[in-house]
């Protein structure tokens, strides 16, 4: 039986022979593998890339306090780009899957319709949710749109849930119990972090510092973005930390909702407000790209 | 010797819904390229699996029949300079050239064979853009920007005439003679013939016909299975080779609620559920495979499992849920949208109330239980279990209630107030649960119009007209005393809207001509129940002898009293009546007046039209030998007076000028 950790390197190794950057998770905290840079950005623009990475996805509604055996604040996401997808892109997911040992003759696969879309920024794509034995293991989505524009490339994006699949693969009840390596378990390395972020996110977190911090990341993305118009030359443009910025506040913003802390009609105008930053930030990288091109 | 002619386009998982209609779909533009280009044959067959959307054709000609082309060149009157012109621009002698004679004279025409094309040439051209425009609710492209549009990425295409690929491209995918067979069981790059086609899939675990694969999935459905057609239908779309499994679960789960054990096995998991002998719930599933069998057990058990953890989920947002009292839940209402000019959740309940206690009223239903489920109704909205099992909103709220230890009217009428969902679907089962409901719509209705969302065309987001007809067939099948004019003001667009709804429900749901829809409301509209009694009877009594030539005449008479400009109000004089069939009429008209009354006081209104339908003969007679225009003014007005009386009198049921007949 593998563990968790070597579930991990078989995967990475098998898209890495596959062609695939392997790059390390992004440093500032999101809600899906898809708001990093490594996706979202660079599914724009006419250059070929292929890369996979694990990712940290926070989502401070979903935590438990470490009492709920499936539902976690933080999961990792394996997050797969293939830009362009290559035409045996099912064939190579499903591949995967034998790599980290699902025989899949003895078992049952189906791909569901599952499409995403993020309407505040103009983006979406098409695809399924992958489901082996009953169980959604993976998102499968080729992007079409980003900022309301067609994407040159169409990029296949595979995002694994690795909590389950390793679940599934260790036969464990609860994710707390699964193996992360020999005589560790996932509720050694996360427990905790499930626990205490669980009481900050819902009890502790201080609403007024929240809005506080939210406000200056707002203001730091804003002044930027107002530069870019002026700023020679492009290419030496901070669109990348500006974009930074941007997720801060959509991590602030999530904390906030968990809080309980934004009313109903605050609600529309916080998330107009990070939409705004995001749509900035997508049309300066676009423009960025397309004078690099 | 004719042609058959196979094709099979090859993509990735297409939407289990969207695979009926663009069959349909792909059938119809062949059989018009067929058509256009007298290509004889026809279709005779669609199949279809995830993967793949496939039409049989059979009887195509080799070629397109030799036609004869006429073009027309310059009038007969031209100069022969220009007539040679054309001849030469043919390529012909100018001798031949024929004269023919059209519409607008006569022509220098020339009459040129054409040789038909190669069926395999025309499908060749025609396909590619069959395969495209073939309609799907969203499409996506896939080759990079610019590309072909499809539901999926199209991998593979057979498309076979005879023995013959009919050679075309789409979307970089070249036509063959070689498909795929089960993604995991088949062989790839399969060569086939149309004779062969179905066999070699067969062979590879791919069972094309869809009738095959849901035979497949009912055999394991006996009697103690739920029905479930609509999930029959997904996954006879979701396989292309079902095999059925059961499965079980730990009975301690069934102290949770049927409703919520029902919506995870069914909605989340693609199962059927079981009942046990009492017609409860059996610990017990059914789930399709997409695959041929389960040797190792590995599928039931990975199925089982994923099943506890959601059964398991579903008892921990009941526990955690129950830490928090529905009634505690109401002040956080004023964060959960309701509409974003509408405000919160929390404005819509305390709206509701009100017209909730008024309808409880009216109804004679509990008003403080009425009120008080009204209150409570909307909180499960916050619920975790709701946020989870979208679907189960009310019906949650209805169990926590109960669980809470509220009234059984409360709880019952939260379980119900969403009800009906459809138009046949349950209506809530008590009085307090009837007015909730129709409060809650009410108040949904009013508000929307209020800021101008009415529905238009096929645009109804906030299902305005569900909503309407909801309330129609509560008022219509439980007979409620509960006038329309009570819940909306009159002469309002929504009035309006309701009054459409009105009609659309007793014409297209009960089944009700048009005319009769129309007579019944235009003798009144605001008592629902009245109006399905009088639709009744009038429908009943419609095909007896009397009843539509006595309507023609109904008709007969309204029209003379608008030619005559009548106004109503003249003193009616019985007096001056001509003794015969005048007199008669008279006679007849104050008793059948009497009996109808009698009748209309019982709500007895077969017996009354049958009483009104009566009067046929002498009303005939009366028109036969009585001339109204008397040249006596006198005379002339007191008639015009009677006929009026009949008309106003015998129209509080049915206007029978509404009537269309035969006659």
């Amino acid at each position: 039986m593998d563990s968790f950790q070597q579930t991990l390197f078989k995967l990475k190794n098998y898209w890495s022979e596959r062609g695939c950057i392997i790059q390390e998770p992004y440093d500032v905290e999101v809600g899906a593998g898809t708001m990093c840079p490594e996706t979202f950005l660079r599914v724009v623009g006419p250059k070929p890339y292929s890369v996979a990475y694990v990712q940290p996805s926070r989502r401070p509604a979903d935590g438990r306090y470490g009492e709920n055996p499936n539902r976690l604040y933080k999961h990792q996401q394996l997050q797969v780009i293939l830009k362009p997808s290559p035409n045996d892109v099912i064939d190579q997911y499903l591949g995967s899957l034998e790599a980290i040992g699902i025989d899949l003759r003895k078992h049952d696969i189906k791909f569901e319709e599952d499409n995403w879309e993020s309407p505040t920024l103009g983006a979406w794509g098409i695809g399924w949710q992958v489901m082996l034995d009953g169980m959604e293991i993976t998102q499968f989505t080729y992007f079409q749109q980003c900022g309301g524009v067609d994407l040159d490339l169409v990029p296949a994006e595979i995002t694994y849930g690795l909590e389950r699949i390793v679940a599934f693969l260790q036969g464990k009840e609860s994710v707390y119990d699964i193996e992360w390596t020999k005589s560790v378990s996932y509720a050694d390395v996360r427990f905790a972090d499930e626990l205490q972020f669980s009481v900050y996110n819902f009890e502790l977190a201080d609403v007024a510092t929240l809005w506080k911090l939210f406000d200056l990341h707002e203001g730091e993305c804003q002044r930027l973005l107002d530069l870019y118009k002026s700023y020679e030359p492009r290419n030496r443009f901070p669109v990348l930390p500006s974009y930074d910025q941007v997720l801060k506040c959509s991590n602030l913003f999530n904390l906030l909702d968990s809080r309980g802390a934004i009313s109903v009609t605050e609600r529309v105008g916080v998330i107009a407000r990070v939409r705004k930053l995001a749509v900035g930030v997508a049309q300066a990288w676009m423009n960025q790209q397309g004078a690099a091109a | 010797m004719t042609l058959p002619f196979l094709l099979e386009i090859g993509a990735e998982e297409i939407p289990d819904w969207m695979i009926e209609p663009a069959l349909k779909n792909l059938s119809e533009l062949f059989n018009t390229v067929l058509v256009e280009h007298k290509l004889g044959g026809a279709v005779t067959g669609m199949d279809a699996t995830p993967r793949r959307l496939v039409l049989h054709a059979e009887g195509l000609a080799g070629k397109q029949e030799d036609s004869i082309e006429l073009v027309t060149g310059p009038a007969k009157s031209a100069p022969p300079k220009a007539v040679e012109g054309f001849a030469k621009k043919s390529g012909v002698a100018a001798d031949q050239l024929v004269l023919a004679t059209s519409e607008r004279g006569e022509y220098w025409t020339l009459s040129r064979k054409v040789s038909g094309r190669a069926t395999l040439d025309v499908l060749a051209s025609a396909l590619p853009q069959i395969v495209g425009k073939i309609y799907f609710p969203k499409t996506m492209y896939w080759t990079g920007k610019g590309g072909a549009r499809f539901i999926r990425p199209i991998r593979w295409i057979v498309a076979l005439l005879g023995p013959d690929v009919v050679p075309f491209e789409f979307a970089a995918v070249k036509s063959g003679n070689t498909t795929n067979g089960h993604r995991i069981l088949g062989n790839k790059n399969l060569p086939v013939t149309i004779a062969n086609h179905r066999e070699e899939l067969r062979k590879n675990f791919v069972v094309l016909s869809a009738a095959e694969r849901r035979a497949m999935i009912e055999k394991a459905l006996d009697e103690r299975v739920e029905s479930d057609e609509a999930l029959v239908n997904t996954l006879v779309y979701l396989t292309e080779y079902p095999t059925p499994i059961r499965g079980a679960f730990d009975p301690k789960y069934l102290t949770l609620p049927r409703e919520i054990l029902s919506t995870v096995m069914r909605h989340h998991q693609r199962y059927f559920s079981v009942t046990n002998d009492k017609g409860g719930l059996a610990p017990e599933f059914i789930a399709v495979m997409n695959t041929s069998a389960d040797p190792d057990g590995l599928v039931r058990m990975g199925n089982e499992r994923v099943l506890r953890a959601r059964f398991n989920d579903a008892r921990f947002f009941w526990d955690v849920d129950q830490k928090k009292k529905l009634e505690d839940r109401v002040e956080d209402l004023k964060h959960v949208t309701f509409q974003a000019k509408l405000g919160s959740y929390f404005e819509k309940t305390e709206r509701v109330i009100v017209i909730a206690r008024n309808i409880a009223q009216i109804l004679e239903a509990k008003v403080p239980a009425t009120e008080r489920a009204a209150r409570l109704c909307k909180t499960d909205l916050t619920t975790d279990m709701v946020k989870e099992f979208t679907d189960l909103q009310g019906i949650v709220g209805g169990l926590y209630a109960r669980a809470q230890g509220e009234w059984e009217e409360v709880a019952q009428a939260i379980y119900d107030h969403y009800r009906p969902l459809n138009m046949d679907g349950p209506l809530p089962s008590t009085l307090e649960g009837l007015a909730l409901s129709i409060a809650d719509k009410i108040d949904t209705l009013e508000q929307c119009f209020a800021i101008g969302m009415a529905p238009t065309g096929s645009k109804d987001p906030f299902a305005l007209r569900r909503a309407a007809q909801g309330v129609v067939r509560m008022i219509v099948e439980r007979k409620l005393p509960l006038p329309l004019d009570h819940l909306v003001p009159k002469n309002t667009p929504l009035e309006a809207f309701l009054l459409d709804r009105i009609r659309y429900y007793f014409k297209d749901i009960r089944a009700f001509q048009y005319d009769e829809v129309n007579a019944v409301l235009a003798s009144g509209s605001d008592d629902l129940v009245d109006i399905d009694s009088r639709l009744t009877a009038l429908a009943e009594v419609r095909p007896t002898e009397n009843f539509e030539p006595l309507a023609a005449s109904f008709k007969r008479i309204q029209n003379i009293l608008r030619q005559a400009n009548y106004s109503a109000g003249g003193t009616f004089d019985p007096n001056l009546l001509e003794p015969g069939p005048e007199a008669d009429l008279y006679a007849e008209f104050t008793r059948v007046r009497e009996a109808v009354n009698a009748y209309r006081s019982k709500h007895d209104y077969k017996s009354a039209l049958e009483a009104i339908a009566s009067l046929r003969p002498k009303v005939d007679l009366f028109f036969d030998k009585v001339l109204v225009n008397a040249p006596d003014e006198t005379i002339r007005q007191n008639r015009l007076t009677l006929l009026n009386s009949l008309l106003t009198e015998f129209s509080a049921i049915a206007d029978f000028s509404e009537i269309v007949t035969t006659h």
